[in-house]
């Protein structure tokens, strides 16, 4: 005989230890040695996803559509081999953005929109509602079920005045069990590991418990699983469920409970939790990934004995199939197996019930609560030095209005379903988020825009096709919703919209849910381009392999704040001793020993926010970032630019370049600049050297001579005499010397005076060669001149080519040495112009040397013959004479046969000089 | 036995003041006009002093101040840089290459002969001592 | 665990192979009233299918490449 005080006891009990294991786990968090972080723990702690649903209520679907139950357990174990891509981008983008809910992960998603968030959020409630009434439902029917022990009949567990409702208590101790471990104390990371060890404890407890019944029933009261079949097929009403096809439904059901139950096990909030919020070493998944479809492998291998063994055992109709697992040890007066049961029965649900609301909780407090009150600005919430209480507040309330909620949906539909029933549409809602959160993770084009209307349209759906159905099958709507639409609208049948008809009402919402979310979302997310927070997120998340993990979210800002300002912010929200920590935390993370040395940088304000988005969501975090810290935000533009060519570190290496190359090519002019600077002051520093050292040379011979003829007064007349001669002879070669270079600089200048006249070259050269003819008639150099009896006047400066010529014959005279050393001057008239040859036959210049005789001060270097040399500025000077009025001076020579120096002049048509005057 | 001073220079007159200044000091001079000709005049007596102009056509004062302290036969021959080009980066080149003095044209006879007498005495101090 | 590793498309095969597996036209091949070892085929199918997943899942996540 079992009191209802002894199941109460037991419950209590049961509750008790999990509290002792949760404090357990949270003691060893707390002193740094985990006890979860390894796969096996994880594995168990995904098993959440086993509820009631699955301890109950398989065999009560198995008993109605055979193999029909099996959908829900294949999805995942399919979807399992998609995590190694899908589940470990969630976590890797969840960690790197402190991303606490899948109300937060879409929000954050697409631009952190606060509308999104909760949008998502309300989903999320209203979707798992119906779900938490069913662990409601399962714990409530378990537990009358028990108190009638020995007795087995079908309990009515609805209709009782709420405060009579043990119900309604169980939901109450679930929500004081959730408050006291899911909200002990605000954490960024939103991690508890005390409950997670005592999840997967109870994944543990209700397998357990469910293989021991099946081990009973299959061997203890039949005679192992061919027995089971075999006698089921013998009874006509039974063999339909062993074959598909048959009870099993058609296999579009099958299908949609398939795709349902994959995107379930990702997007259902508790497992997007446990799976992604809580784990610990994104290592744990591999494991995970097969070993999780094991264990649902396991929970499910006695799910078909249990139901055709209750089916055979109970009179048709008299027990419910739901509760089989329960009824059958009692039946057979198995007292602790019932216990055992009962107990692990309790287990799926609480565990199920716990983690949910905790994520709802979490969800409703940080993109839903939050953003209005922080938003209400005579609320005066951002003034507030601690906030950390007012957020706890709002989660515990938030996880007892979640489990008012469900108990309220248990109250009003409960009784006209099946558990899987209620589940399903549970599983339909969080659909939902399929096509904004997966769209999210792989295509960047997804917008904010498109994932507000794809989630509205497909929520709106799932809400006229599957919820408000539920309602009007529990009579709280009129039953004519149903059979006649809206209004009479014929094709708004909730469960036959637009005519379709011959799915089940499953698949039905699933078929037009998806055509609304999926086509409002990718329609209306090609409607516009995205905005800049939007592509930069997108970026963030699709790339999130690509990124380094931490502070990543940290490119694409730039601000200034302090960092007394963003620790203020940040223990408003966790705590001062919480923000210490973080703090600390933070500088150990950088290498840095003090927290005065902290810099109030990107990676700190991205630290920050995201520690905060632990507290209150990531769109509110950035917010209240946003409030202490002077951002400057990026242009759309720049960012675009930035992300578009996929990588910021290659546009900016880019422009990197493209600067460096305009700075090399700056520096190249610059340096060849400086080179022609430099080659011009080396030619000038020459020039001013080689000028000083011919001024030198003149000065030095005056210099000595002075003294020798001051310090030696007795010297004889011929000495003196002859140095007085020298002194005179270097003097006017000093004289000669300057007046060369002023003359040459004139000219180089261009302030040189020139006097044109049309002159008759044939005067000028008679006039050079008469001056000269003493001269080389002391050297005793023969001197010609040949000309052409009528040639053509031209115009230049006579004094000037005059010098020019006299510069030129002493030259010839120079280089004369021979005995029968002679000189000619030629006068040709050529078609353009006149030409003057002067040749001697002396020693003739070399080729090289006649490179550069016209250079200033270059004389050729043949002094050994002790021959005396001009001041190096004559050819120069004559040349550019010659330049001066069109014509050309140049050189042709032979070393050792004589030189013969040219230059030409143009002449002016028409004008003629005669000899014939 | 008077010093023996070799006089390298190209410049007519300035070899003939210096020719005149030596030979009215009382010294024994041999001129040179370029650097062909001064290796010639080096040997087959060495003179005692080497006045060296540093622009000289064929090898130039630098190239010549190495030949001598080249040639062992030539470790007593003091040499004299005079130089028309007053730059330290020449006169620091000829010092390093070996040359023992140096005048900057144009010169004070005075100091010259101050300096080519110094000169004289200290390599007939060393040529005593060795 | 970054990018398309052969795990990776080891596993995405496996799921693309499951897909199949339990899916019509397939499923329907067992749909008969035919058992072995006393079970009905569709759910020895089944099972037995799940089972070759799991166990391919284990050996996939497990193998060690050189």
């Amino acid at each position: 005989m079992l009191t209802g005080a002894l199941i109460v006891v037991l419950s209590f009990a049961y509750v008790g230890l999990l509290f002792a294991i949760a404090y357990y786990g949270d003691k060893r968090a707390d002193a740094g040695r985990s006890i979860i972080a390894n796969p096996y723990i994880y594995t168990l702690s995904l098993a959440v996803y086993c509820t009631s649903w699955t301890f109950y209520g398989s065999v009560g679907r198995a008993a109605t559509s055979g193999i029909g139950f099996l959908p829900i357990y294949l999805g995942p174990t399919l979807m399992a081999a998609l995590w190694w891509y899908v589940l470990l981008k969630m976590i890797r983008i969840s960690k790197a953005h402190r991303i606490t809910s899948i109300a937060d992960f879409i929000a954050s998603r697409y631009g952190k929109s606060h509308l999104l968030g909760g949008l998502v959020t309300i989903i999320a409630v209203l979707g798992i509602v119906p779900y938490i009434a069913l662990q409601l439902k399962a714990i409530s029917a378990s537990f009358s079920t028990m108190l009638q022990y020995p007795n087995v009949t079908t309990a009515s567990t609805a209709a009782l005045p709420v405060l009579q409702d043990n119900t309604f208590y169980i939901a109450m101790l679930l929500a004081a069990f959730t408050i006291l471990f899911g909200t002990r104390h605000l954490d960024a990371t939103e991690r508890h590991e005390g409950l997670v060890a005592a999840i997967a404890f109870e994944s543990v407890v209700k397998l357990v418990a469910f293989i021991a019944v099946g081990i009973f029933v299959t061997w203890g009261m039949f005679d192992g699983f061919a027995d089971v079949f075999s006698k089921a097929a013998a009874a006509p009403e039974l063999n339909a469920l062993l074959v598909q096809g048959g009870a099993a439904g058609n296999y579009t059901t099958w299908a949609s409970l398939t795709v349902l139950s994959m995107l379930a096990i990702i997007l259902l909030p508790r497992q997007f939790h446990v799976a992604v919020v809580e784990n610990v070493n994104e290592r744990h998944l591999n494991k995970a990934i097969w070993l999780f479809p094991l264990y649902l492998f396991a929970i499910n291998i006695f799910v078909l004995p249990i139901a055709l063994g209750g089916l055979m055992y109970f009179p048709a109709g008299t027990v419910d199939a739901d509760t089989f697992v329960l009824t059958l040890p009692m039946a057979e007066q198995k007292t602790w197996l019932a216990l055992l049961a009962f107990v692990g029965g309790l287990s799926a649900a609480t565990g199920m019930v716990i983690v949910e609301t905790i994520a709802l909780s979490t969800m409703v407090c940080n993109d839903l609560v939050m953003p209005i009150l922080l938003r209400w600005k005579f609320l005066r919430l951002t003034e507030r030095p601690d906030l950390s209480g007012l957020l706890l507040g709002i989660r515990r309330s938030a996880i007892v209005v979640v489990l008012v909620l469900g108990y309220g949906y248990f109250y009003l539909a409960g009784e006209a379903y099946a558990l899987v029933s209620i589940g399903l549409i549970s599983f339909t809602a969080v659909a939902q988020f399929a096509p904004a959160m997966i769209g999210g993770l792989f295509w960047k084009g997804g917008t904010r825009l498109g994932a507000l209307c794809g989630l509205s349209a497909g929520f709106l759906v799932w809400l006229y096709s599957l919820l408000l159905p539920s309602f009007a099958k529990s009579g709280w709507l009129p039953i004519t919703f149903l059979t006649e639409g809206i209004m009479g609208f014929d094709l708004l049948k909730p469960q036959q919209l637009f005519g379709l008809d011959g799915l089940d009402d499953i698949s039905h919402c699933l078929f037009w849910s998806m055509i609304a979310n999926v086509g409002c979302y990718v329609g209306f997310s090609l409607w516009r381009r995205p905005t800049a927070n939007e592509h930069s997120q997108a970026n963030l998340f699709v790339d999130v392999f690509r990124h380094v993990a931490p502070g990543s979210g940290s490119r694409f800002w730039r601000g200034s704040a302090t960092v007394a300002d963003l620790q203020t912010l940040l223990s408003r929200f966790v705590g001062p001793e919480r923000a210490n920590e973080s703090f600390a935390a933070y500088t150990r993370s950088q290498g840095i020993t003090g927290i005065e040395q902290v810099t109030a940088n990107a990676v700190l304000v991205h630290y920050v926010e995201s520690q905060i988005a632990g507290a209150i969501g990531s769109a509110s975090a950035r917010d209240m970032v946003a409030s202490v810290v002077v951002e400057e935000p990026l242009a759309l533009d720049e960012v675009m630019a930035i992300i578009d060519e996929a990588s910021q570190a290659l546009a900016y290496s880019r422009q990197l370049e493209q600067k460096s190359l305009e700075l090399e090519a700056a520096t190249n002019e610059l340096r060849g600049a400086n080179q022609r600077l430099q080659e011009l002051d080396r030619l000038k520093d020459d020039f001013i050297s080689t000028v000083t050292h011919e001024l030198r040379t003149p000065l030095t011979s005056i210099r000595a001579f002075s003294e020798i003829l001051g310090d030696n007064p007795n010297l004889d007349l011929e000495q003196r005499t002859k140095f007085l001669g020298i002194i005179t002879r270097e003097s006017e070669r000093l004289t000669r010397l300057i007046n060369q270079v002023l003359d040459l600089a004139k000219i180089e200048s261009g302030a040189a005076d020139w006097h044109p006249s049309e002159i008759d070259m044939r005067e000028v050269l008679d006039d050079a060669v008469t001056a000269l003819s003493q001269i080389f008639k002391e050297k005793r150099i023969a001197l010609e001149l040949q000309a052409p009896a009528q040639i053509p006047l031209v115009m230049a400066d006579r004094d000037r080519v005059t010098q020019v010529v006299l510069n030129l014959l002493s030259n010839a005279a120079n280089f004369c040495d021979k005995p029968d050393s002679r000189v000619t001057v030629a006068l040709v008239t050529e078609a353009s112009g006149l030409r003057v040859d002067i040749a001697d036959n002396g020693i003739g210049i070399s080729p090289s040397d006649q490179a550069v005789i016209f250079e200033k001060f270059r004389q050729v270097s043949d002094a050994a013959a002790g021959k005396p040399r001009g001041s190096g500025l004559g050819l120069a000077i004559s040349r550019e004479i010659i330049h001066h009025f069109g014509g050309r001076l140049w050189v042709e020579s032979t070393p050792g046969r004589g030189s013969k120096f040219s230059f030409s002049l143009p002449v002016r048509s028409g004008h003629f000089s005669s000899i014939a005057a | 036995m008077s010093a023996r001073v070799l006089v390298v220079e190209d410049e007519e007159s300035i070899l003939l003041s210096l020719e005149f200044l030596l030979g009215n000091a009382g010294y024994t001079v041999v001129t040179a006009r370029d650097g062909n000709a001064a290796l010639k005049a080096l040997t087959p007596l060495p003179p005692d002093l080497v006045l060296l102009d540093v622009m000289l056509p064929l090898i130039d004062g630098f190239e010549l101040c190495k030949l001598i302290r080249a040639n062992p036969a030539l470790r007593d021959t003091r040499i004299m840089l005079v130089t028309a080009r007053g730059r330290e980066a020449e006169i620091a080149r000829g010092l390093a290459l070996g040359a023992d003095a140096y005048m900057t044209k144009p010169f004070s006879t005075r100091d010259l002969m101050e300096k080519v007498r110094r000169l004289l005495d200290d390599g007939a101090a060393q040529k005593n001592a060795g | 665990m970054i990018g398309p590793t052969l795990k990776g498309q080891r596993l995405v095969a496996l799921f693309l192979f499951g897909c199949l597996l339990f899916n019509f036209p397939l499923l329907s091949l067992f749909a008969g009233s035919g058992r072995i070892w006393g079970i009905p085929l569709i759910y020895f199918y089944v099972f037995i299918a799940w089972a070759m997943i799991i166990g391919l899942m284990a050996l996939i996540i497990e193998h060690k490449d050189p």
